[in-house]
């Protein structure tokens, strides 16, 4: 029998994901064994019209990280959903933004313009912006077009699978690489593989007492306690607004967990989520004590959707 | 044709509620712009119901609740103090005007309080004009 086919790709993404597959390490030959490889950029040499001459949904499983920033994410995103069987959403920017999506809080005018124009490091002669189509002797030259918005995978095709993480775990990606081969019956579409169903305090080892915050510390203004609770010592932890999965990796390293796994099952918006867990735990009873422990809380939005803007219930900034 | 705000109006069960029934049945004229949802306690409005309702094109949102010390649930309304400017600043984050979300604790004994709340709020949010947030394209007549 063949082997199944498995393609990898990257859209906008840091490059992380792809260690990430091999940090799995000597079982990455297993992989190689069990699989036929059809498409990996990042590793081996394919080119895209490679996969446009395959045949429709020849590809069994295509890991897509990365999320849709421009118009050769979106274009590869099709593609490789007409020839994938299976197409999985592969890390925190393919399933909800990721690090990419805060781009989210500017507009793209914004970003061109400081990136080309204002930035203290950019000496611009013709204050130009790059542009989609080039002239060169041998011909025209068309660069991908960088869109006004960052957007997860699912909002320009269909996805059959989520592995959050930025980047997954090692373990939780041969978990499920480990359950595709066994054979057995895949999990209902839409299903987020390689994490929990609980929270990452869930995961925790440190001690948790009961909650009274008068001030937040940003992390490298206190040495904080080892074993207890992060967000009792007045630090934000994004443990109760994020899926377990990761086995609390970060918080083992005393620093806070930054959300990367996504927000738990039914729960829609991690942003919404610490508002509600910080508002039980501030101990304050009157408006101008609240107002001014929320004073002492630094990026609010930056923080609670560090990994999950694009997929927010608001999704992005506007300008009015 | 001129802009109605539609306004979503989490009420408070206990206090309210009871107050916006009071002001109805002692027929103070109110602004009908706001769709009410009885809730058990303003601490039962969780920050997701209010992200959701701008996400499905409210105008405005206001959460009413029983004055500080008179809460059911005893804490319930004093989570709701802490959330409110909380999520003010969370969707101005987001480049929605922080007016138009509203906190007003309204006792059961209030029913012209509760008119005028809404009257003031439905004028605040019609100067404001709709939602002009993407993300919070459908509209309310939809659902
Ligand atoms: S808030 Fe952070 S430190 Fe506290 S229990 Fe949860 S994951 Fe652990
Ligand atoms: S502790 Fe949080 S940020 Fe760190 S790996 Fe786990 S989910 Fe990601
Ligand atoms: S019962 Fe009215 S605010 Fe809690």
């Amino acid at each position: 029998m063949d082997k199944p086919k498995l393609a990898l790709y990257w859209a906008a993404s840091c490059g992380g994901c792809e260690i990430a597959v091999l940090d799995i390490q000597e079982k990455i030959l297993d992989v190689a064994n069990a699989f036929d490889i059809v498409f990996w950029p990042v590793a081996m040499d394919f080119k895209y019209d490679d996969v446009r001459k395959m045949e429709d949904k020849s590809i069994d499983i295509c890991l897509f990280n990365g999320a849709i920033r421009n118009s050769e994410n979106e274009e590869i995103a099709h593609l490789l959903r007409q020839k994938s069987k299976v197409l999985v959403a592969f890390g925190s920017c393919a399933y909800e933004g990721g690090i990419p999506g805060l781009a989210n809080l500017s507009t793209k005018e914004e970003m061109l313009n400081f990136v080309y124009k204002e930035s203290p490091s950019t000496i611009s002669n013709n204050n130009g912006l790059p542009q989609t189509h080039y002239k060169v002797n041998e011909g025209e030259i068309e660069i991908p077009e960088l869109y006004e918005y960052v957007k997860p995978l699912k909002d320009v095709v269909d996805v059959d699978y989520y592995i959050p993480g930025c980047p997954p775990q090692p373990e939780q990606i041969w978990n499920v690489i480990e359950y595709i081969l066994s054979g057995k019956p895949l999990p209902p579409a839409g299903s987020v593989l390689g994490a929990g169903d609980k929270t990452c305090c869930d995961e925790c080892p440190r001690e948790r007492k009961e909650k009274k915050i008068k001030e937040f510390h940003r992390p490298y203004e206190i040495i904080p306690n080892p074993d207890e609770c992060l967000l009792d010592q007045g630090i934000i932890c994004m443990g109760p607004a994020t899926r377990s999965g990761c086995g609390a990796l970060c918080v083992k390293a005393n620093v806070p967990c930054r959300g990367c796994y996504g927000a738990p099952p039914n729960c829609l918006d991690q942003g919404a989520k610490m508002i509600s867990a910080l508002s039980s735990v501030i101990d304050a009873h009157s408006p101008e004590e609240i107002e001014q422990i929320l004073g002492t809380i630094t990026d609010a939005v930056g923080t609670f959707y560090r990994f999950s803007l694009p997929y927010s219930i608001l999704k992005r900034r506007v300008v009015q | 044709m001129a802009f109605e705000p539609k306004i979503i109006g989490f009420l408070c069960n206990w206090c309210s509620y009871s107050g916006a029934d009071l002001a109805g049945v002692s027929r103070i004229k109110s602004a009908p712009n706001v769709r009410v949802i009885r809730t058990m306690c303003s601490g039962r409005v969780d920050p997701t119901f209010i992200l959701k309702a701008f996400q499905l094109g409210a105008d405005g949102v206001v959460v009413m609740g029983c004055h500080p010390g008179d809460c059911h649930y005893q804490e319930g309304n004093y989570k709701t103090m802490r959330r409110i400017p909380f999520l003010k600043k969370l969707i101005k984050d987001f480049g929605i005007e922080p007016e138009r979300l509203r906190l007003e604790w309204v006792s059961a004994s209030e029913g012209d309080r509760y008119a005028t709340v809404v009257n003031e709020f439905t004028e605040e949010i019609r100067k404001l004009g709709p939602i002009k947030h993407p993300s919070c394209k459908v509209k309310l007549e939809q659902i």
